[in-house]
């Protein structure tokens, strides 16, 4: 599949770099410094309507929140860049605007069989669709703006396929974090994922999407997922789709992008999706995930190259080495970001909430503002709010911090988000990543606990 | 931007794995206008934190695994330059950042970097660097680093992508119209 896309937008050939046509950039606040070189240049914007522009890295979410000026000029100076370029924005008082990994989709503006860029290393979201997706840096994202091209050296494939089914209240969070965990943060460096297998078919494309997000976390340059009736009935109908004969036109396209059988590919891992268990980070870099029935690692018991690392994560986290996770008390809950804060991920994390009082505070930030009407529809905006957590509207948020929103020097969070970096969600912060519904179940038990007690016996909220 | 092929400057070593882009310059410095200099937030918090050694005068950074990972942020590599690095050399890097940073004249040299950490110990020392022959030169030390062709090439004449396309214009097109006529939908609501 991989071969396929990629081989179908090379337009030239150089030195070993391939000059790929791009099918949907995607730009946000971050892109100043990009539209600032095509400037410098006095170039245009060679393929405006192929260009999609977003508010979303540094929007307030919360009701009433005043953004700092830096912030305000962030958001102005992208909607002025687009404006003089024309190109589409969902800006910050648009109805349809979010973080753009979960917009993009929404909208039904990335496809199968598409190339995909934006300037943020999550666009491998993307590739969810069968598209080819991946980050690029802002020289790049000028690049794109200025020719819709873009000159990369082919990355080595990597066949992932996860077999058997994933167990009652296991996602692809867990399953994400789990071959990261096995794999390293580096495991995947300079290789295009495709997730296979009966447990990937098995996903929602909301699933995908959050498998795929968090490739790059492995160092993947991007992942994919082979296009499906999953697929095309998630995008069906969506405003930007191919309409009425197109689409039959695409779908046909798309069918043909599926890896054929004994097709090659430069590595091959195999993952027992039965065996994944609900999964937690417990250090500053996502592949130190353990399932949360496990006890933190003993640098003194660990190979002694890793010793080191191991050491100073669990000084920052405030770990004390071989502690069980189970148990281990947060100070708040944050569920948001590209990686899980779609309607499903909302679903999930309501139906360990309903009817239950979360310990601890926290803040609910819905994926886009599409996502944000229907969680209020469906009701699920309010068994947030009666939990005692804070709804906000769509953006990336305390995922990154930049609209302000951080989490205090010393404090502990369980965040559905993406990186557990130092500093992350701010200077000092302490980020544990898990599910959305590990999340509801920390924030109800104010400690990081095994969810799946927690939903025996309960209904899991579906489509309303 | 000016290629280069050889570089002479003080190495000095940050002994430590997985230094991410959210460390190389946390988020919150990123609104910065480029011309403003990101020099002085380059590892700002780890630095804050006591983490860091004195990297004042170096342009050599010697560390260790998964350098780089993360985020698309390009700033992390303009911290660097501007903090005045050229070459970073670690076993492994982001892919992203490597890219990057080859975009903006810093080299990303892939090389297990254990005896050049020991060779640090006791603090920075003289180093050489040859892009070409791919070669970094420490006390004693020769060893070879990894860097792909076209990185290389990149790096030594200094190519602005920009202008390297516009020579395919032609083929560009080709390709667009190519597009246009088998799959019109790519465009959206161009119908
Ligand atoms: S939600 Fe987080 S990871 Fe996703 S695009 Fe925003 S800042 Fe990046």
């Amino acid at each position: 599949m991989f071969d396929k896309v990629w081989d179908g937008h090379v337009v030239t050939e150089r030195e070993g770099a391939c000059l790929l046509w791009i099918d949907r950039h995607f730009v946000h606040e971050g892109s100043h410094h990009a539209f600032a070189k095509l400037a410098e240049r006095g170039l245009p914007v060679a393929e405006p309507s192929l260009t999609f522009g977003v508010a979303d890295h540094y929007v307030p979410v919360r009701a009433g929140a005043n953004p700092s000026n830096a912030v305000a000029r962030m958001i102005a100076t992208l909607t002025d860049n687009t404006r003089q370029h024309g190109i589409t924005l969902f800006g910050q008082d648009d109805p349809r605007q979010g973080i753009v990994h979960v917009v993009g989709p929404e909208q039904g503006i990335t496809m199968p069989g598409a190339t995909i860029v934006c300037g943020d290393s999550h666009t491998s979201t993307h590739g969810a669709f069968g598209a080819l997706a991946f980050g690029i840096g802002a020289t790049e994202v000028a690049h794109v703006l200025a020719t819709q091209t873009l000159w990369q050296k082919r990355p080595k494939t990597l066949r992932m396929t996860v077999t058997g089914t994933l167990g009652a209240h296991v996602t692809a969070k867990d399953l994400a974090l789990a071959w990261i965990s096995q794999l390293g943060a580096d495991g995947a460096r300079g290789h295009a994922i495709e997730y296979a297998g009966s447990a990937i078919e098995a996903l929602s494309m909301e699933a995908r999407l959050t498998l795929c997000n968090l490739s790059i976390e492995g160092g993947a340059r991007c992942g994919m997922v082979a296009p499906d009736d999953t697929t095309f009935a998630f995008l069906e109908g969506r405003p930007y789709a191919p309409q009425r004969a197109d689409w039959d036109d695409a779908v046909d396209f798309w069918r043909s992008l599926r890896s054929d059988d004994g097709a090659a590919f430069d590595r091959e891992v195999s993952i027992d999706g039965s065996a994944v268990a609900p999964t937690v980070t417990w250090g500053t870099s996502p592949e130190d995930a353990l399932p949360v029935t496990e006890h933190v690692p003993d640098p003194n018991n660990s190979d002694p190259a890793n010793a080191e690392r191991i050491a100073d994560a669990l000084e920052y986290m405030a770990l004390r080495p071989g502690q069980p996770l189970a148990g281990l008390a947060i100070d708040r809950v944050f569920i948001g970001s590209c990686t899980n804060a779609r309607i499903e991920d909302l679903r999930a994390a309501a139906s360990v909430l309903a009817g239950r009082r979360a310990k601890v505070p926290g803040l609910v930030s819905p994926g886009s503002s599409l996502v944000k009407a229907q969680a209020e529809e469906e009701g699920l905006a309010a068994i947030f709010e009666d939990a005692g957590l804070t709804w906000a509207s769509a953006g990336c948020s305390m995922c990154v911090g930049m609209n302000g929103d951080i989490v205090a020097p010393g404090e502990r969070c369980a965040s559905t988000t993406n990186r557990n970096f130092r500093g992350r969600q701010g200077p000092g912060a302490r980020t544990h990543l898990m599910s959305p519904a590990m999340v509801a179940a920390a924030a109800v038990a104010g400690a990081i606990t095994d969810v799946r007690p927690m939903l025996e016996d309960r209904p899991l909220r579906g489509a309303a | 931007m000016s290629g280069w092929r050889e570089h002479l400057g003080t190495a000095v070593a940050l002994p430590r794995e997985g230094i991410d882009t959210d460390q190389l310059i946390p988020a919150r410095f990123m609104s910065t206008p480029r011309s403003a200099g990101y020099g002085e937030y380059l590892l700002h918090d780890l630095k804050h934190a006591g983490a860091v050694p004195d990297l004042e005068g170096a342009s050599i950074l010697i560390t260790k695994r998964n350098f780089g990972g993360g985020s698309s942020r390009e700033a992390a590599v303009y911290a660097l330059i501007d903090a005045g690095f050229r070459v970073v050399v670690a076993p492994s890097f982001g892919d992203i950042f490597s890219g990057n940073a080859i975009n903006n004249g810093l080299l990303p040299a892939r090389l297990d970097t254990a005896p050049l950490l020991d060779a640090l110990a006791d603090g920075p020392r003289d180093a050489r660097v040859h892009v070409e022959a791919g070669t970094i030169h420490l006390g004693n030390h020769v060893l070879e680093f990894e860097l792909d062709a076209v990185a290389r090439t990149k790096l030594i004449n200094g190519w602005d992508d920009i202008d390297l396309t516009k020579a395919q214009t032609k083929p560009i097109a080709e390709h667009r119209d190519g597009l246009k006529a088998s799959r019109p939908w790519i465009w959206p609501g161009a119908r």
